[in-house]
Parts: structure tokens; sequence; C-alpha cells
């Protein structure tokens, strides 16, 4: 594991991806404690104050401190964006396997169907599901874990049935080895290491795809300070407070970006034929 | 490509088709609106709710309800809408004709400009253009659509002034500004697609620039410039060809919250005012034509992937 972590800080992706990634984990336990302001609180003689002074990133059409709500914010996005990915992920893992472990017609049909379901593009798989369970939080979560599974389903399959075949495994099983040493430590890191790749890259996605549930009205309400509802809310006063919209931007860029570094850092660090 | 492998990937576009209408049919099914309250209003008396209810079918069993739509839908009846009382069909193409302009205008400027970028950056790797190229890349699948066209809205349309903040006006009617309202959806759906098919063409680039044969062609004397466009470009778009139509699904993505956004009146925001109002025809006809396009696509960029690289033989 320290290995992996080694080799991940030596490629500048990875180690960027986890700078961003734990100033991001830090902001989310220390939470309101680090904002310089109650979130909540509204002051009418704050309104619309542009960024500096009192106000570090200004101030929105309540005279909230827009610092305070795109740190706490990330308390909102950054739960939710990684129990979405997780969920979908064991899903459809659990998916990918059975239909790689049953074969023949089966594994056939499955596929075939797991397809179909992917030619619903995702947003708009997450929407109608959000609409119809009603709108939330919790239940975009859910939408973005279906609309996430069958696309892991996939990826797990193929990777499950790749390493069955490698010649690694063939060596394994004529050198006698026991069941539990090639499923554990033969084939299961060749198996992780694509599923933690793509899950890590998922999240950025899940990140990006929370923000426009919620920036659509469907994800989470106000008054939340969730980055997405906040540049929703921002529109009508674009031309008077852009910094509104600018600031919550970059959050969910920065986040975002975080992820995708790490995942391709994983990348590099976590294939097994780049030994340099 | 074998008559075989064509039947069955065309016997597969059907599949897919059909399991696309079950899920939005369930979908539908499931939410929580009666069509008859919808139609008729809150007020409505009992007897006439239960008279609509027998004449849309709505106490038939489910499976004879979805039979019924089906069929419908093969004889090209996408029902009428519960907003306007008109049939949904021809709103539904009238829209998709405008949303197929903005994404292909897109995939216009996508390749113009991520195909050069791409190779450039393969040319001169850590360069200046490969770390441009890179953070372009980044910025790109890392913004969200509504992002980009929000930040794109108040620098280009509020602050420079350069071009119109919203609307749509039809090309046949002005073109220049037909463009001018187009020109800010089309920039925020390529960025995504830019950052895509740069990084893809750069990888793809940097594999063949490596590869034997091009050693191969440098060693026989050959000109860079005959090296790079006849044997490296040729074989590194192949490749590009199948992120193209996967990049189709975040396309349609994109397009649903860019419409919302610059109200520009595509499928995507068909879809949007469909949910909004919970009228059901019109959200059942916009997610099935939205779906059907990526279907259609997809099994359009493997009949042309097996079209032009002939090593491929598909069984």
């Amino acid at each position: 594991m320290s290995d992996v972590l080694r080799r991940l800080l030596r490629t500048p992706q990875g180690a960027l991806g986890l700078a961003i990634l734990a100033i991001l984990v830090a902001v989310c336990l220390l939470g309101p404690l680090v904002a310089p302001v109650d979130p909540e609180k509204i002051d009418f003689l704050g309104r619309f104050n542009p960024p500096g002074g009192k106000f570090w990133l200004g101030a929105d059409q309540l005279g909230r401190d827009m610092l305070s709500r795109i740190l706490v914010g990330a308390r909102t996005t950054l739960p939710i964006a990684l129990a979405a990915t997780l969920l979908g992920t064991l899903s459809g893992a659990v998916i990918g396997t059975v239909s790689a472990y049953l074969g023949g017609r089966w594994d056939e049909a499955i596929m075939r169907t797991i397809d179909a379901v992917m030619a619903v593009p995702g947003l708009l798989l997450a929407l109608l599901i959000v609409n119809t369970l009603g709108k939330g939080s919790l239940n975009a979560m859910l939408a973005i874990a279906v609309a996430f599974a069958p696309g892991m389903a996939r990826v797990t399959r193929s990777v499950a049935l790749t390493v069955r075949q490698q010649d690694y495994v063939s060596a394994a099983i004529a050198r006698g080895e026991g069941s539990g040493w090639i499923v554990f430590r033969e084939m299961l890191p060749n198996v992780i290491a694509p599923v933690v790749i793509e899950t890590t890259i998922r999240v950025a996605f899940a990140v990006m795809l929370f923000a426009t549930l919620s920036f659509l009205g469907l994800g989470a309400q106000p008054p939340a300070p969730e980055w997405g509802l906040m540049i929703s809310e921002a529109r009508g006063y674009l031309h008077q407070a852009p910094w509104l919209i600018v600031g919550p931007g970059i959050a969910i860029a920065l986040t975002a970006i975080g992820f995708n570094l790490l995942g391709d850092g994983l990348r590099d660090a976590l294939n097994p034929r780049d030994e340099r | 490509m074998s008559p075989r492998w064509f039947a069955r990937r065309c016997l597969l576009i059907g599949y897919t088709l059909l399991i696309v209408s079950l899920l939005v049919f369930a979908i539908t099914q499931a939410l929580p609106a009666d069509a008859a309250v919808m139609l008729l209003g809150e007020n409505a008396t009992p007897d006439a709710l239960a008279a609509v209810r027998v004449k849309l079918g709505l106490n038939d069993p489910v499976w004879q309800q979805y039979w019924h739509w089906l069929s419908a839908l093969l004889h090209g009846e996408f029902g009428i809408s519960m907003r306007t009382g008109q049939p949904v069909g021809p709103a539904m193409l009238l829209a998709l004709s405008r949303s197929l302009l903005l994404a292909a205008c897109s995939l216009a400027l996508m390749l113009a400009l991520a195909v050069p970028l791409g190779i450039v950056a393969a040319l001169r790797r850590g360069g200046p253009a490969d770390i441009g190229a890179s953070i372009v890349s980044y910025l790109g699948v890392s913004l969200p659509e509504f992002v980009t066209a929000t930040l794109l809205l108040i620098l280009l349309a509020d602050r420079l002034q350069w071009l119109p903040a919203t609307g749509y006006v039809p090309l046949s009617e002005n073109f220049t500004d037909g463009l001018r309202h187009l020109a800010l959806p089309v920039l925020t759906v390529s960025l995504i697609l830019i950052a895509h098919v740069s990084r893809m063409v750069r990888s793809e680039m940097v594999d063949v620039l490596h590869s034997d044969y091009v050693r191969a062609a440098r060693l026989k004397g050959l000109s860079g410039a005959a090296v790079l466009f006849r044997h490296a470009l040729r074989n590194a778009l192949m490749p590009v060809i199948t992120i193209v139509a996967l990049d189709v699904g975040y396309l349609l993505g994109g397009i649903i919250v860019v419409e919302e956004i610059f109200a520009l009146p595509g499928i995507g925001r068909q879809l949007i005012v469909a949910i909004e109002t919970r009228d059901l025809p019109a959200i059942q006809a916009s997610a099935l034509i939205m779906a059907a396009t990526y279907a259609v696509a997809n099994f359009l960029a493997d009949v042309a992937y097996a079209f032009l690289d002939r090593r491929i033989r598909y069984e």
C-alpha cells in the first residue's frame, strides 16, 4: 500500500490530485470551524458586497458570506458524490461478476441489456429517475448510482474475464498454488486496479452530475449551500454579481480536477507493466 | 464487414431500442402523476375523470398499455401533449432538428480545433502546446456544462457584449444572426468534446509515431509531412471515430443543460419543459428520441469503423 502511495506521489498528476483532495477532505471534516461566519447568516446591509474586505469572496443576494457557503458546501457535495459512486460501483461490480460467472447465453443477454441501458445518456437517466423519486439530495444520489451501475458492470466484467485468462494465472495454477492464493494474490490485485481507477474518475462525474441536478432544481434544495444550487440561484444576478457564479464554479471544477488527476495518477502508479 | 455481422448489429440496435422504450415507459408509469387529473384539472368530477380514464385506457393492465403505446410509436404517433393539446411528434422532430444543428456545429468546431491540437501536442511532447492541451483537457472534463455556459455568458454576452445572451433565430431567417445565437451554445458544448478528442488524438499519435511502419516510412526517405499525413495521421484518427460516437452521449446530456440556459428550443429544452409540467407523452417522446439518436450514432460509428479499417473482421 505504501508502495503504491510512493509511486502515486512520484507522478505529477497523483501528487497534485492528492494535495487538492487532502485540502477538500480537511474542509469537509472541519466544516463550519474553518468558515469565517455562519453560512446561513443573512446580512441585508452586505447584499451583493463584491469580494474583498469583510467578505473575501463577496456576499450573495441575501448578504450571506460566499466563502463560508462554499466551504460548508463541500460537506454536501463530497459525501453524496462518494456515496453515489460507491453504490453504483458495488452494484455494477456484482452485476458484472455474476454475468462473467454465468457466461454463455446469460452473459450475452445481460451484457446486451446493459449496452441498451447505456444508450440512455447518464444525465437523461438520472434526470428521469430523480424526477420519479422526487427531488432532493438523497434521491439525486440514488439516481446517480443507478446511472453509473451499467458502466461499472461492463468494466468489472471485462476485467474479470481478461484476468482469468492471463498467463500468470495459468502459471500459478501450473505451479500448484491453492485457489485462495490465486484469487487473492494473483487475480484480485489485478481486478481491483482498473476498477479503482475507473471509480476515482467516476467520482469527478458524480460531483458534476450532482451539481447539475441541483442546478436544474432536482438535487439539493434551498437554502442548502450546495454549489450547483448556488449558481442556479445567482443566475438572476449575473450582471451585478458575477462572483456568485465564479466562486462555486471554481469549487466544482477544483473538486472534479482533483479526482481526475488522482485517477490518472493511480493509472500510472498501479499499472503493473510500467515499472520505471 | 460480413453480412452476418451487419445483420447481427441491426438486431442489436432493435433490441436496444426495445429496452430503452421499456425503460422510458416504466419510469413514466412510476411518475406520481394521474394523467386524467392532468388533463381535466383538479376540479373535475369523479364521473368525468372515470370517463377519461376509460378513454385513455388507464384501467387496462400495464403490459396492454405498453403494447398500445409501442404500436402507436411504430406507426409514428407519439401521442398528444397534455400541455399544448397538439401532437407531440412533429414538435419533437422540429426541436430535434435544432438540436442536431447545434450538435453538428459543435462537432465541426471540435474537429477543427482538437485534431491539430492533439497532433501538435504529440509532435512536441512537453512543449507549450502539449501543456496547453493538457490544461484544456483537464478543464474540459472537470467543468460541468452549466458552469462553462454561465461563465461564457458572463464574459462574452454580459461583459464584452459580443454575442446575444439567449434565444434562437433560424438560420433560414437570418443567417448571421442565427449563427451569433448559436455561438455560445456551440462553444460550451464543444469544450468537453475538444478535451476528450485532443487527448485521444495525442496519445494515439504518440503510439503511431513510435510504430514500425512510421519508422520504415522515415527510413525510406519520405519527407516529414508525407510520413505525418499519409502514414501516421490516418491510423491515429481511427480510434477517434469511436470516442466521438461515445461523446454523442455527453453531447446529448450537455444539450439538455445548454439549451435550458441559452433558451434554445431544442429537444433538451423540450424534455425539461415536459418534466416541469409533468407532460407524460412529451417526456416519453423526448427521452426516447434522445436515446435513439445515441444508439444510432454508435451504430453508425461501428459501421464506419468496420468500413474504414479493413483489418477488422467482425464475425
